[in-house]
């Protein structure tokens, strides 16, 4: 398993790599920072003096060169729209994205294992009708609507919850709610039709011929089984969330990464674009390893096959 | 009737209804049969004939809906299953009566080891718990046979053979001493020699633990070695029952008399002796196919798995050569070689003259209209998508110029008329027809190409009994009408006797004998062919008036 482990590092360093350098020439192509930054009326002679001050201004295989240097020293470059170092400024903000994606997914995991299963118990039956309408409807919801729409119910009529930023428990709520809507709907049509298929397979048989209640039939033989293909699903909404949500932060004014690095693309913050994407892709690639070893964990063949 | 003991199971008149959007189908009819303790009673029919449900519905196993038992009794020792309550039912099942299944890799549970599953039928009924489970699981194990049990208790299903599975199966079954064993088709996947073995355990355990068993099986020599009476199914209905020998011997349906007469032992006569001409058609010699296995993360020596090892074999025009062996024996894969599917390692192979192993690109589409093949699953090697005539037409859009377009609707037609069909069976989809006439339709697109050679993998063994026969009827016709030549591959010796001139026996990749059919069967050369006549299961009452 270490062995494995370690075959999957060295692709994904391979694949960062790669991220990296396409990072680094695509970002320099939306434009020249020196008029963000300076003021509006500034002369071309001090926009050559700051570009200057910050190595813009050499050829860009040069800057390719330094950043390499640079990073193989474990520096990161200073974010320019802040004044402080990049990789300081990005691991602030990872945390609170990794907080909400967490709470998120654990609730949508839970709910969807829940209400899928009951679901597959009896298909057709009322309880599946409800379920399969209400997670069709999760999945398919576009976000950002149910976010603007949440904020008008809740804050702006109701008045109950705040309508963006941090700090008390209620600002939890909407993001955690929002968030949690898409991979619940998926998850739970996931967990339905793998119970379902589960349930009426030869060894749930074999189990009801050995006199196993109905209850350790579903929740010991069936569950473990069907939640191989959920695992591989909840990985990817997982990886969705880990990126940063994108919209549901800057709707909500949440200071995550992917809010982070909307600010820093439209503000031409070089060196800040490549760290949240550096940030992001490793957080991405330890998900992928951690859902294979779950799988490993899950199926003994997949693990006598990896060994 | 009523003063004597009840028996150990019996069912009455039943009848079990499958509800879909077609409406109601009637799986069963009115049918009874009984069980007493240390008797085994056999439910022979062919695949649909109602044998499965009944036995699913002794266990409370039949899902309703869309199952739906419309009438009838089972009862246990006197007691009425149908209306038990689910915790009786519980305490039945596992404990008093016990079932074993066909594919025992699909029956056990694959995220847990064989010991967790066996401990389960202890910890279910509250016999045993803990450590204490585990010693006896092991004890069960090694009353199945299982080698190294303390070992292999800890082993998921996966690591081991189908025999060694269905071993654990009947562990399971037998672990709290069952009074009632329900045996569904348990030896239907396997090879014939692991088939003997698991068939003589059975028979052992009935012996000493004084089990009642209800086989159910479609093979004839499976139901004859088992069973001291029998139920024969047909449609849903029981068409013929009594003591074993009796139904045997003189049976007295239609329908069982159809059955038996596809039993070897009714067909006797030597072999076929036609008009297979000197002609070579396909000469192999010094075959080779070996495969390196990886040799795993830390190097190590790559293993090198020989599939097919110096085989040499003549095919002469008219002439059918039976290729037999079990699983794993490489049978296949010289099917494979020769048509180029995979690359062959050594040898050489010459059809009329030209070595296929090294035909170019266009010489080996001209080759691969002489040899056709016929697969065993008629129904995943045909495209659902495509109706019959697009699937026997096809060769024609590949190979251009056998026929003109024009021509295509009367060449189908006669096709089909060829191997029993009808024309109009022409536009309708695979899975209108059931497994024999998708395997007339595989077979008429293999003769579009008018082939020379005719390559058949396992092509009847999917197959019911009487289908099985009708296929080889059909074959045998043509072979005589069309002058084709045989490759007939397969794992059933017994099917052969009557359709091959010439058999060939392989086992791990080498030809261990090959001889002419009657030479064959009357004085086998080698030990392992006579292990393979011998793994046949031999009637009961021979043995009996044997011993």
């Amino acid at each position: 398993m270490f062995a494995y482990v370690f075959r999957r590092s060295i692709q994904s360093l391979i694949a960062v790599a790669g991220l990296l350098v396409l990072v680094f020439f695509l970002s320099r192509l939306t434009g020249d920072p020196a008029y963000l930054y300076l003021p509006l009326d500034s002369t071309p002679a001090q926009r050559d003096a700051f570009n200057e001050l910050n190595g813009f201004n050499d050829p860009i295989y040069i800057q390719f060169g330094r950043y390499l240097l640079d990073l193989v020293q474990l520096d990161f470059g200073t974010a320019l729209s802040r004044n402080r170092p990049a990789m300081e400024v990005t691991l602030q903000a990872f945390p609170e994205t990794l907080k909400l994606a967490a709470i998120a997914m654990t609730l949508a995991i839970v709910m969807a294992i829940v209400v899928g299963s009951l679901a597959a118990a009896r298909p057709n039956g009322f309880f599946d009708r409800i379920a399969t309408t209400a997670s069709l409807a999760g999945a398919s919801a576009p976000d950002f609507w149910v976010a603007i729409v949440a904020i008008l119910v809740f804050s702006v009529s109701l008045g109950l919850l705040p309508t963006s930023g941090t700090g008390t428990a209620l600002h939890w709520i909407m993001p955690i709610g929002v968030l949690m809507l898409r991979p619940f709907g998926l998850l739970t049509q996931v967990v339905r039709g793998s119970m379902m298929g589960v349930l009426t397979s030869a060894y749930v048989k074999t189990a009801r011929a050995k006199g196993v209640s109905g209850q350790k039939i579903v929740f010991v033989h069936a569950l473990r089984n069907a939640m191989l293909p959920v695992v591989t699903v909840a990985g990817d909404l997982a990886a969705t969330l880990v990126n940063g949500a994108v919209v549901i932060e800057t709707i909500f004014g949440w200071p995550g990464i992917g809010k982070l690095m909307i600010d820093a693309i439209l503000r031409r913050d070089f060196a800040l674009i490549q760290s949240t994407v550096l940030v992001t892709a490793v957080a991405i690639f330890i998900l992928n390893i951690v859902i294979d070893l779950i799988y490993a964990a899950l199926d003994p063949r997949i693990r006598h096959q990896a060994a | 009737m009523s003063m004597s003991k009840p028996p150990l199971l019996s069912v009455d008149n039943l009848t079990v209804d499958f509800h879909s959007a077609a409406g109601a189908f009637r799986a069963t009819e009115g049918v009874s049969f009984s069980v007493d303790a240390g008797e085994t009673l056999v439910i022979l029919g062919e695949s649909g004939s109602g044998k499965s449900v009944s036995a699913s519905a002794i266990m409370g196993l039949i899902d309703t809906p869309p199952g739906e038992i419309v009438s009838g009794a089972i009862s246990y020792r006197g007691e009425d299953l149908r209306t038990a309550s689910e915790a009786r039912r519980r305490a039945i099942n596992g404990c008093k009566i016990a079932m074993i299944f066909q594919d025992p890799l699909s029956h056990l549970n694959p995220v847990y080891t064989i010991g967790w599953q066996l401990a389960e039928v202890f910890t279910a009924h509250r016999k045993a718990s803990g450590e204490e489970a585990r010693k006896r699981s092991i004890e069960i194990l090694r009353r199945v046979g299982l080698p190294d049990p303390e070992t292999r208790i800890d082993w998921y299903p996966h690591q081991f053979s189908g025999g060694q599975r269905q071993r654990i199966m009947i562990g399971m079954a037998i672990a709290l001493g069952p009074e009632l064993l329900i045996a569904d088709e348990p030896t239907t996947a396997l090879d014939v020699s692991v088939q003997a073995q698991i068939l003589e355990l059975l028979k052992d355990l009935q012996r000493e633990e004084g089990l009642g068993i209800i086989m159910i099986t479609h093979d004839l020599e499976v139901a004859a070695n088992m069973a001291d009476r029998i139920v024969v199914m047909k449609s849903g209905r029981i068409v013929e029952e009594g003591d074993a020998r009796k139904v045997f011997d003189h049976p007295e349906h239609a329908y069982t008399r159809q059955l038996m007469s596809a039993l070897p032992a009714h067909q006797e006569g030597d072999g076929p002796e036609r008009g297979a001409t000197e002609e070579p058609v396909l000469t192999v010699s010094h075959l080779c196919k070996s495969y390196t296995l990886s040799p795993g993360l830390f190097g190590g020596d790559p293993r090198v798995l020989k599939a097919v090892d110096d085989v040499s074999f003549t095919l002469k025009r008219g002439e059918t050569l039976g290729i037999v062996g079990e699983s794993g024996s490489g049978k296949s894969t010289i099917a494979r070689v020769l048509l180029r599917l995979n690359d062959a390692t050594s040898g050489e192979a010459l059809f009329h003259g030209d070595d296929i192993l090294k035909m170019d690109r266009r010489e080996l589409l001209a080759f691969r209209r002489r040899v056709q093949m016929v697969f065993q699953d008629p129904y995943s090697s045909m495209n659902p998508r495509m109706n019959v005539f697009s699937i026997i037409a096809e060769p024609w859009k590949i190979h251009k110029d056998i026929l003109p377009r024009a021509k295509w609707e009367a060449r189908v037609a006669e096709l089909l008329a060829l191997v029993g069909l009808n024309a109009d069976h022409a536009r309708r989809f695979p899975h209108q027809f059931s497994g024999g006439q998708r395997q007339r339709i595989a077979i008429a697109r293999a003769l579009a190409c008018d082939p020379e050679i005719l390559v058949c993998d396992e092509a009847v063994s999917a197959l019911d009994v009487s289908i099985q026969m009708q296929i080889i009827d059909l074959l045998g016709d043509l072979r005589d009408r069309l002058g084709l030549s045989y490759i007939f591959i397969t794992h059933d010796l017994p099917i052969v006797r009557n359709f091959a001139d010439r058999i060939l026996v392989m086992k791990s990749g080498k030809v261990v004998e090959q001889s002419r059919t009657e030479e064959l069967f009357r004085a086998p050369k080698d030990q392992y062919t006579r292990t393979l006549i011998e793994a046949a299961p031999k009637p009961k009452w021979e043995a009996a008036s044997a011993a």
